[in-house]
């Protein structure tokens, strides 16, 4: 018990470490950027509460944003005081699964940065199936889902093709493919069968309530059955990996693809089979969006989804688990940060620096242990991609 | 005998193919099929400069043959070159030419295409992808792969945007500029070479960082502070005597602001020092073959971690551009993937100074057609014409265009004795 208590600790030290810097850092700009701090800076006793102040009182809003405000409870039931959870979740659900597509081709050897572009062609299918074609409750959801994520994997399988064909780098194309969708999406937007009635601005039709992803708390709660998705697929992500030959295949082509290869393993189709599955990881968290958060398909339907994917499955280290906690827990930062803003003026942008030194410290264990002198007891191996020729 | 051929040699046949393809397509539609009706007026005065021709006007029909009739030709010594095993890319780039200058003739039918105007925007919207790319020209020649472009460009515009505007002076800006780059140049350093980390990773990461902090910074100061923080004065354009008069010329190259004289100097600054010199040399070898590098005594992590500061400092100049160096004020996230094209410019330019620029200004024109062409009315959807960069870098790092090879130890780690 002791035993392994010990070890836990162990196993979350340094993720621990990496999260008290990127707070601490964060809390440092949020300080020295408010003006009512640096009036204080002759007294430096008064600077130094106020700047704590000015810290507590951010990261209190951050809280109430994202998991529990009493304040929301008056006149309703405690349940109300809940609603940030329920944002923090109807956030996270579009990123667990786009950092599952990430932490899928991370597992493969392959670095997906074009969750963003998979996402937006998700988001262009669902969104069409769902405001174009009237199918009976249930089987309207699952076509427009499933046609969200057939776009995307053809979208992802694209890179992967490309890139087994020819070596191409996968980074690469993954960043031009998303800039090429982010401009499809602008021009479809404009197409007229894209064109919501009596609107002129790029925007979709509503999705039919047919399609629509059924609410789980109540008409005041935008929770939705989404995360049983999203968490779903986290279960087969796992299962896919751990169970099953082609899942094993694709471990192996991400330890050493050389070795792979000379095992008989087919690299080229482990390539474009991963990539087509992430895609549909990616595209299903788009159209996850769109039938149960948006109902319409923007010109800025994917935010930032793909890109904090990226974060996200980093911060997971890769697992299904972890992308999940990892999802969840951006999510919070970003409902958090929305009440941060109004309530004490810090802009939410300071969520994307916390986010990136979050990340910056997890994928650089040397550098942690060397702020805080700690050995290396055993080599664990963080996670990396190849160079442009690997 | 049987000839066999190469899997490089396979992607220049379909490279070739697909040129001459485009070019028959051109001729036939342009020309043929779908001509132009009215005719095309092309101008060519700006400024002030000599004038020998104000306007050249050209039935859209003829003008679209003729051009497409010259891509044709070169396609057709792009098919002889590749069979006599010689280079292509001469006759590929004419063959190019004339494909886009044809389809110009066709699309601006009955319109006015300032010609001068529009090569003078291609090369102003290609000055940040030019410093850009030769920021990770410097780093990934090294053998460091630098991601985090769009954050030094990012950084250093925000920064020199609000130095010049406390100081109310241009150069105040366009000093801090690289001194921004460069620091986050420096953390890519220090996190890549001494800490090992993933780079392409970590580039990622930076960029994030940027973008929230400047972010972040603009929300809080720049907008409710504005007439302290972001009123950046800008650099006047420097017209060289007689150079900024010859025609057509003139105006794009010599009729500047000196960010961009600074740019022509800096891009032939490393074409000489990167093939001429002993730190040029050095700089190849450790981003080729660090361990032979590091057998004849270079200090592979130290020329490392300098070349990846030099980059920084350019890639700053560039990120001064967007503030002093034209409009003035900062905009949020105002680089807007001025990075990632300047990466694309770098792979698509095969890693080679003169290849990067090409490529830069390529992009910069496609990006300004786009706009000409929105502008003078013609209902092209401007959507696909943005997304020329990225197509064309994919079909460049997929080979079609020959053979793209980055550095060889490019993003490996070095750590002596091989433990990598």
């Amino acid at each position: 018990m002791r035993n392994s208590l010990a070890k836990f600790l162990q196993a979350i030290k340094l993720p621990g470490l990496s999260f008290l810097m990127a707070f601490t850092l964060t809390g440092l700009i949020i300080a020295i950027s408010d003006a009512k701090v640096i009036a204080k800076f002759s007294t430096p006793l008064e600077f130094i509460k106020s700047a704590l102040a000015a810290i507590g009182n951010a990261y209190l809003a951050l809280f109430q944003g994202a998991v529990y405000d009493v304040n929301l409870t008056k006149g309703h039931t405690f349940i109300h005081g809940f609603y940030p959870l329920s944002e923090t979740i109807v956030i996270a659900t579009p990123l667990i699964l786009t950092g599952l597509s990430v932490a899928l081709a991370f597992k493969a050897g392959l670095f997906n940065i074009g969750a963003q572009g998979q996402f937006i062609f998700g988001a262009i299918g669902a969104s069409y199936v769902g405001f174009h074609f009237h199918l009976p409750i249930g089987i309207h959801i699952l076509v427009a889902a499933l046609v969200g994520a057939f776009f995307a994997a053809i979208w992802g399988g694209i890179v992967g093709l490309l890139k087994a064909r020819t070596g191409a780098h996968e980074v690469i194309l993954t960043i031009m493919m998303n800039y090429i969708a982010s401009y499809f999406i602008l021009w479809i937007l404009k197409t007229q069968s894209f064109l919501r009635p009596g609107r002129i601005d790029p925007i979709a039709p509503e999705v039919n309530q047919s399609a629509r992803l059924p609410l789980l708390a109540g008409a005041n709660f935008r929770l939705n059955f989404g995360i049983f998705i999203a968490l779903a697929a986290a279960v087969f992500v796992w299962w896919l990996l751990t169970k099953t030959t082609i899942g094993f295949k694709f471990r192996a082509v991400g330890a050493n693809g050389q070795a792979a290869k000379t095992a008989g393993i087919s690299v080229p189709f482990v390539i474009t089979s991963t990539m087509m599955i992430c895609g549909a990881l990616a595209g299903l968290g788009g159209a996850v969006q769109v039938l149960g958060s948006t109902y319409s398909l923007n010109t800025d339907i994917a935010g930032s989804f793909g890109f904090d994917a990226i974060t996200v499955a980093l911060l997971g280290r890769a697992q299904p688990l972890g992308t999940v906690f990892a999802a969840l827990l951006f999510g919070a930062l970003h409902a958090g940060g929305r009440t941060m803003q109004s309530s004490t003026g810090v802009p939410l942008d300071i969520v994307l620096v916390t986010q990136a030194l979050v990340v910056l410290f997890i994928a650089a264990p040397a550098f942690v242990r060397y702020i805080f002198r700690i050995k290396k007891l055993n080599a664990s191996a963080s996670l990396t991609s190849k160079g442009w020729n690997g | 005998m049987k000839k066999v051929r190469s899997n490089i040699e396979k992607r220049r046949l379909v490279g070739v193919s697909v040129i001459t393809l485009l070019s028959t397509i051109s001729l036939l539609f342009f020309g043929f099929i779908s001509p132009g009706k009215d005719k095309t007026t092309f101008g060519f005065v700006l400024n002030n400069e000599w004038v020998i021709i104000k306007e050249w006007v050209i039935a859209s029909a003829t003008g679209a043959k003729i051009f497409s009739l010259i891509a044709v030709v070169a396609s057709i010594i792009a098919v002889l070159a590749f069979r006599a095993n010689r280079k292509i890319v001469i006759p590929a780039a004419i063959a190019t030419f004339g494909i886009l200058m044809s389809f110009i003739t066709w699309v601006a039918s009955g319109k006015f295409i300032p010609f001068t105007g529009l090569l003078q925007g291609a090369l102003l919207l290609a000055v940040p992808l030019i410093f850009g790319s030769m920021s990770g020209l410097i780093c990934e020649r090294s053998g460091v792969i630098n991601i985090a472009i769009e954050g030094q460009l990012l950084a250093s515009a925000f920064v020199s945007g609000v130095v010049a505007s406390l100081t109310h002076k241009t150069i105040w800006g366009l000093i801090a500029a690289p001194i921004a780059g460069a620091a986050i140049s420096f953390l890519l350093a220090t996190f890549a070479i001494k800490f090992s980390v993933d780079q392409v990773i970590l580039g990622f990461v930076l960029n994030v960082l940027v973008i929230g902090l400047t972010d972040f910074l603009y929300k809080k100061l720049l907008v409710p502070y504005q007439s302290t923080w972001n009123t950046a004065p800008t650099f006047g354009h420097i017209e060289l005597p007689i150079l900024a008069k010859i025609p057509v010329l003139g105006p794009i190259f010599f009729s500047q602001s000196i960010v961009v004289y600074l740019m022509f100097a800096i891009v032939a600054t490393i074409t000489f020092a990167l093939f001429k010199t002993k730190w040029g040399l050095r700089t190849r070898a450790i981003g080729e073959h660090p361990t032979a590098a590091d057998t004849v005594g270079i200090d592979v992590n130290k020329l490392r971690f300098k070349n990846v500061m030099i980059a920084g400092l350019i890639a700053g100049v560039g990120g001064a551009y967007y503030t002093v160096g034209s409009v003035g004020a900062f905009g949020k996230e105002m680089t807007a993937g001025a990075g990632f094209i300047a990466l694309a410019a770098l792979i698509f330019g095969k890693w080679s100074p003169i290849g990067a620029v090409f490529a830069a200004l390529l992009f910069g024109f496609a990006d300004n057609l786009q706009s000409t062409l929105t502008i003078i009315g013609v209902s092209i959807p401007s959507e696909f014409m943005l997304m020329v960069p990225y197509i064309a870098t994919i079909i460049a790092v997929t080979g079609l265009v020959g053979r793209v090879r980055a550095p060889a130890a490019d993003g490996v780690p070095y750590l002596r004795g091989g433990a990598h």
